[in-house]
């Protein structure tokens, strides 16, 4: 992690975003590195989106210091997003234009010429796969099209920091893999991303390291590897009941795993060797209606972490 | 102003879209109020004598006050929905935010592409005044821009309010009790002298009569016979353009930081 601020992409220090007597972000400490992939990762309201309009340069920060691309938004506001992409978490693009008119112009506001604008146009399109829909009108395009155009267009002024707010929420996973595999691509480029997501596996996908988010403080920081060591462990057998087992388990798991998890349609054990953890459970004359030994994934290091699942 | 031009430069390539059809209405519509309103019902006006008007056919007097009072109608249009849709809808005022542009030429960019849009109606308008016979000053041409100034009377404070909304359910307010009630008494029919005379009043603090009354004073030659109250009409126009101007950049600038 670079601590220095002029190294650092984005350095961010007791950052504080309020609305009203709302703390939608409290005092959080982050540094993003070049060609870095680094995400936000936290369930809705974690105060994930107040801190990408921040460092987008649109929204003002009420405490703390913050400093973008070496940058400080309050004063150089125009500078900084002149050199940003951003993928915003509802599409903004204009309807009433076609797919590369909506690039084109785009790209005339960070005053490029149209003969630039029409270059970069064409590869952008070929980039989001939408070449033979360029002349289309934006509308009938599906919800993934929308964002592979969305990301083209935040790739026009060829940026240095390219923020994506929930990048692939609402696409089904055809749609997402396809996006998923786009941001890889640029990932190897050398771009850094900077990401909010409430999924686990794009976390796991596209993030070198991420901070966990929860109520608006920052929770817990490191590579996905990192975080699942930290706190889960290997493995996890997850046992399902009916639901009046369910009920009656009190005491019957203690000592099987090194930690239990009772959720309201199962039962996470958590321990390095799941396929032991499941034999024992069985010789304790248990009988789930199903079994499943799994790796541990971030979404284990969120339950642990704050007692919740990450979609609610 | 290069990031206005680029503004423009958007709303142009939007509005090609629709250019056939909107400028044949534009045609359209004074043709049809026109015909019906200043030959049709102006027969009979005109036939109990004309000094009610001043000595005008009643063609010759309605014709500049609809020309400020379509503006107008045109300008709340353009003020509303395409405001509320840019912040609210297709969000691309905020597609716009995240670039170098700033709140301040979101906002006057597209206050100016309201005005240029006003401007061609105004104009075609303008034309269709001369065709019909109804202009009496080669001064009509000023017209253009007088009406385009009336239509920012309204437009800018409307789209002010409009950037404070988040829904069009307040907008049928706007037309229903503001523009509609302006376009019928403001002297647009009929001099504003036939309302009761505690109406009058009411009339002058109509920004649309001041438009009309200048409007009519540059379409047929007049404007020499009371320079003064010309003179207060445009002051009066230019004053709440101007103010209303500065609040639109503020509650856009609210609107686009809140996210």
């Amino acid at each position: 992690m670079s601590e220095n601020p002029s190294t650092s992409l984005i350095h961010a220090r007791g950052l504080t975003k309020r609305f009203g007597d709302f703390t939608a972000v409290d005092a959080i400490d982050f540094d993003v590195a070049p060609a870095e992939a680094f995400g936000f990762l936290g369930p809705n309201g974690a105060g994930k989106t107040s801190t990408m309009r921040m460092i987008g340069s649109v929204s003002p920060i009420s405490d703390g210091t913050l400093t973008v691309l070496g940058l400080d938004p309050r004063t150089n506001g125009p500078q900084i997003r002149a050199r940003l992409g951003v993928v915003p978490q509802q599409d903004t693009l204009d309807t009433e234009l076609t797919v590369r008119e909506n690039l084109v112009l785009y790209g005339r506001y960070f005053g490029l010429s149209r003969e630039e604008c029409g270059r970069r146009a064409d590869e952008l399109l070929d980039f989001a796969q939408l070449t033979e829909r360029q002349n289309d009108e934006v509308e009938p395009l599906s919800g993934g099209m929308k964002r592979r155009l969305t990301i083209a267009r935040a790739l026009i002024n060829e940026p240095e920091l390219l923020l994506l707010d929930e990048p692939t929420t609402g696409l089904d996973p055809q749609a997402r893999h396809l996006l998923w595999d786009r941001l890889y691509r640029l990932k190897q480029r050398g771009v850094t991303l900077v990401l909010t997501t409430h999924y686990m596996d794009e976390a796991e996908q596209l993030c070198d390291r991420l901070v966990v988010m929860d109520k608006a403080k920052i929770v817990a920081e490191g590579s996905p590897r990192q975080l699942i060591e930290r706190y889960s462990t290997k493995e996890v057998t997850e046992l399902r009941f009916p639901p009046d087992v369910q009920d009656s388990l009190d005491g019957k798991l203690d000592g099987l795993a090194e930690r239990i998890e009772r959720l309201a349609d199962r039962v996470l054990l958590y321990a390095d060797d799941g396929e032991a953890v499941a034999v024992a459970a069985h010789e304790r004359g248990l009988k789930p209606e199903t079994v499943l030994v799994r790796r541990s994934t971030l979404e284990d290091v969120f339950l642990r972490l704050t007692g919740r699942s990450l979609i609610e | 102003m290069a990031a206005l031009s680029h503004v423009l430069e958007h709303r142009a390539v939007q509005y090609r879209r629709t250019f056939r059809s909107s400028v044949f209405s534009s045609f359209l519509s004074p043709v049809l109020f026109l015909t019906a309103m200043g030959l049709g019902l102006g027969g009979y006006v005109d036939r109990s004598g004309g000094a009610a008007l001043g000595g005008l056919t009643y063609l010759q007097f309605l014709a500049p006050g609809l020309l400020a009072a379509t503006v107008m109608q045109a300008a709340a249009f353009e003020a509303t929905f395409p405001i509320i849709g840019g912040l609210n809808w297709q969000r691309t005022f905020h597609a716009m935010y995240a670039t170098p542009l700033s709140p301040r030429d979101i906002a006057l960019g597209n206050l100016l592409w309201m005005a240029i849009r006003l401007g061609m109606i105004a104009t075609v308008f303008t034309v269709v005044i001369v065709a019909f016979g109804a202009a009496h000053s080669p001064l009509v041409v000023l017209g253009i821009p007088v009406a385009v100034l009336t239509g920012m009377a309204f437009g800018a404070p409307i789209a002010a309010y409009s950037a404070t909304q988040r829904t069009p359910n307040k907008f049928n307010v706007i037309f229903r009790f503001g523009i509609t009630p302006l376009f019928l008494f403001s002297g647009t029919f009929f001099p504003i002298e036939s309302l009761p005379g505690f109406l009058q009043p009411v009339a002058w603090l109509s920004p649309l009569w001041h438009g009309v009354d200048l409007t009519r004073g540059l379409v047929l030659g007049t404007l020499g016979q009371n320079p003064v109250a010309m003179l207060a009409h445009v002051i009066v126009l230019t004053t709440i353009v101007a103010v209303s101007t500065w609040a639109a950049v503020r509650t856009i600038e609210r609107r686009l930081v809140r996210g």
